[in-house]
């Protein structure tokens, strides 16, 4: 692709950002399900057994938001609903059909800052619920009765988080083109006009 | 361990049959009679003195609570209650606390450390602290609020109902100290039957109310009590009326577990579905003709 055919679309900054928070994911994921799941317990063995598992996942997690707030605080002007995601959800069986023309979807179209609110809010629970049920650190504080409350909000919201990330990972794969915007910081002007028309305008101006 | 790791029914974060290949051994069980008991610490002392813990020496809070606490190194505890019946009367209620040995054990279902905990063919709910990863779930799935965590090296301890005694014919070492005869070991059914014959004698004595303390919200228990009041078990310091595990536990351990997992593997599957269905989204020579003619 020759440079006159680029928009770009990542700063530097903000694919290391990106990179940071996913693999501070994966890290904590693995490490996470091995405690929700018996059928994952061996991913501990990457960790270095169960104990260390249970002792990093803690501070992977805790990385993690952290890294997650620089995200927030990049992206979170460009997550606000318009009147144009509302169109968008109406046609989302045009959207996974291929069939997206027409649509006039702005930097980011509804699926992402639907998946971009789902991590915010999730991540913000797992931290809460994180640190009540931290040992041996911050869990002795708590009443056991919380205890419990806050060990099911936090696999739950990890369910949630993680499902979000699969979408997340298919959509990136299955629209072409998007991954080297997170890898090389642009995309072709071709695909911004088909998949973010208004982003498309507003940059060519 | 030893012989009785044969007869393991079952073991935490297991999804296969544990070792048990003698299938039926009889269940055992402690009887705690608190009509009888003078609360003289000699369990407690036994205790310490058998499995070789010692506590570090705290202050006395005012009580005969001493110490006032189950602890990583102490694993049972006398706990004192000033109960004033009807009619200006003044009862002094003493209850040896420590693991229950449920039959439905939320400590196990909790643990995500295969075989840190277990339970036994005889009944016995036993941490084997080499495997414990020091979470500390099974204190959010104990409805009797019984494992502590060390701070000495992070792993879970609770009374073993001496696992190691029991398994070469012995009692445990709290039954072997009482001087009363307040505690009473053997088979679960022996255990019940005697039982009967305290509450009977109970009743005749004016405690109406005397029962049997063997929580079936737990599936039954390996340590029982024999209540005076059996009405009011939370009167012998909190000791629940009607406990169970927690539905949270149950629906963190029961429904989730698999439901999620199955959850994660249908998305993976959907996308990959959909991909070989429907293709994917690719920006086309079309596109890119329409972008060069706007430009101009
Ligand atoms: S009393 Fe608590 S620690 Fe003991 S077996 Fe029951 S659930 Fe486990
Ligand atoms: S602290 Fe140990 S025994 Fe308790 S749930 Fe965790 S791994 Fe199991």
């Amino acid at each position: 692709m020759n440079a006159a055919d680029r928009i770009s679309r990542y700063s530097s900054q903000e694919r290391a950002n990106h990179w940071m928070v996913a693999l501070l994911f994966v890290l904590a994921a693995l490490s996470g399900l091995a405690l929700f799941h018996p059928a994952f317990f061996f991913l501990s063995d990457f960790f270095g057994g169960g104990t260390w598992d249970r002792i990093l996942h803690p501070f992977l997690g805790v990385l993690m938001f952290l890294s997650f707030l620089g995200l927030m605080a990049r992206f979170w002007s460009h997550n606000r609903y318009t009147p144009a995601d509302r169109e968008w959800l109406k046609r989302i069986g045009d959207v996974l059909g291929n069939r997206e023309e027409g649509l006039d979807t702005g930097k980011y179209n509804a699926g992402q800052k639907t998946l971009f609110w789902v991590m915010v809010v999730t991540t913000i629970l797992l931290l809460i619920s994180g640190v009540i049920i931290w040992q041996p650190w911050f869990a002795p504080y708590f009443p056991i009765a919380l205890l419990r409350v806050a060990v099911v909000v936090h696999s739950l919201s990890a369910w949630v988080l993680i499902a979000g990330i699969f979408v997340h990972i298919y959509a990136a794969i299955w629209v072409k083109g998007t991954v080297r915007a997170m890898t090389r910081g642009y995309v072709s002007r071709a695909w911004a006009k088909k998949h973010h028309p208004a982003w498309y305008r507003e940059i060519g101006k | 361990m030893a012989s009785q790791s044969l007869d393991i029914a079952r073991r935490s974060a297991t999804t296969t049959q544990p070792p048990n290949v003698r299938g039926d051994v009889p269940k055992v069980a402690k009887l705690i009679d608190i009509s009888k008991c003078i609360g003289c610490k000699a369990c407690q002392a036994a205790c310490m003195e058998w499995n070789d813990y010692r506590d570090k020496v705290g202050t006395c809070n005012g009580t005969y609570n001493n110490p006032p606490d189950l602890d990583a190194d102490q694993w049972t505890v006398m706990r004192f209650t000033e109960y004033e019946p009807e009619g200006g009367k003044l009862e002094w209620l003493i209850r040896k606390d420590g693991c229950m040995h449920c039959a439905d054990p939320g400590c196990l279902k909790a643990c995500p450390a295969p075989g840190a905990i277990v339970q036994y063919g005889n009944g016995i709910v036993d941490f084997h602290e080499e495997h414990c990863i020091g979470c500390g779930y099974c204190i959010t799935g104990c409805p009797f609020d019984i494992p502590r965590l060390s701070k000495k090296d992070g792993k879970a301890y609770k009374c073993t109902l001496c696992s190691d005694r029991v398994a070469v014919g012995l009692e445990p070492a709290c039954i072997k100290s009482c001087p009363t005869g307040a505690l009473v070991f053997g088979t679960k059914d022996d255990m019940i039957h005697h039982a009967e014959g305290r509450i009977a004698d109970l009743n005749s004595r004016g405690f109406a109310q005397a029962a049997l303390y063997d929580p079936k919200g737990v599936g039954g228990t390996h340590v029982m009590y024999v209540l005076p009041h059996g009405d009011k078990p939370e009167i012998y310091d909190r000791l629940p009326k009607d406990p169970g595990i927690s539905p949270w536990v149950s629906v963190w351990k029961g429904v989730t577990k698999p439901i999620l997992g199955l959850g994660l593997g249908v998305i993976a599957l959907g996308g990959f579905i959909h991909y070989v269905t429907k293709g994917p989204n690719e920006a086309d020579d079309e596109d890119a003709k329409e972008d060069k003619h706007e430009r101009r």
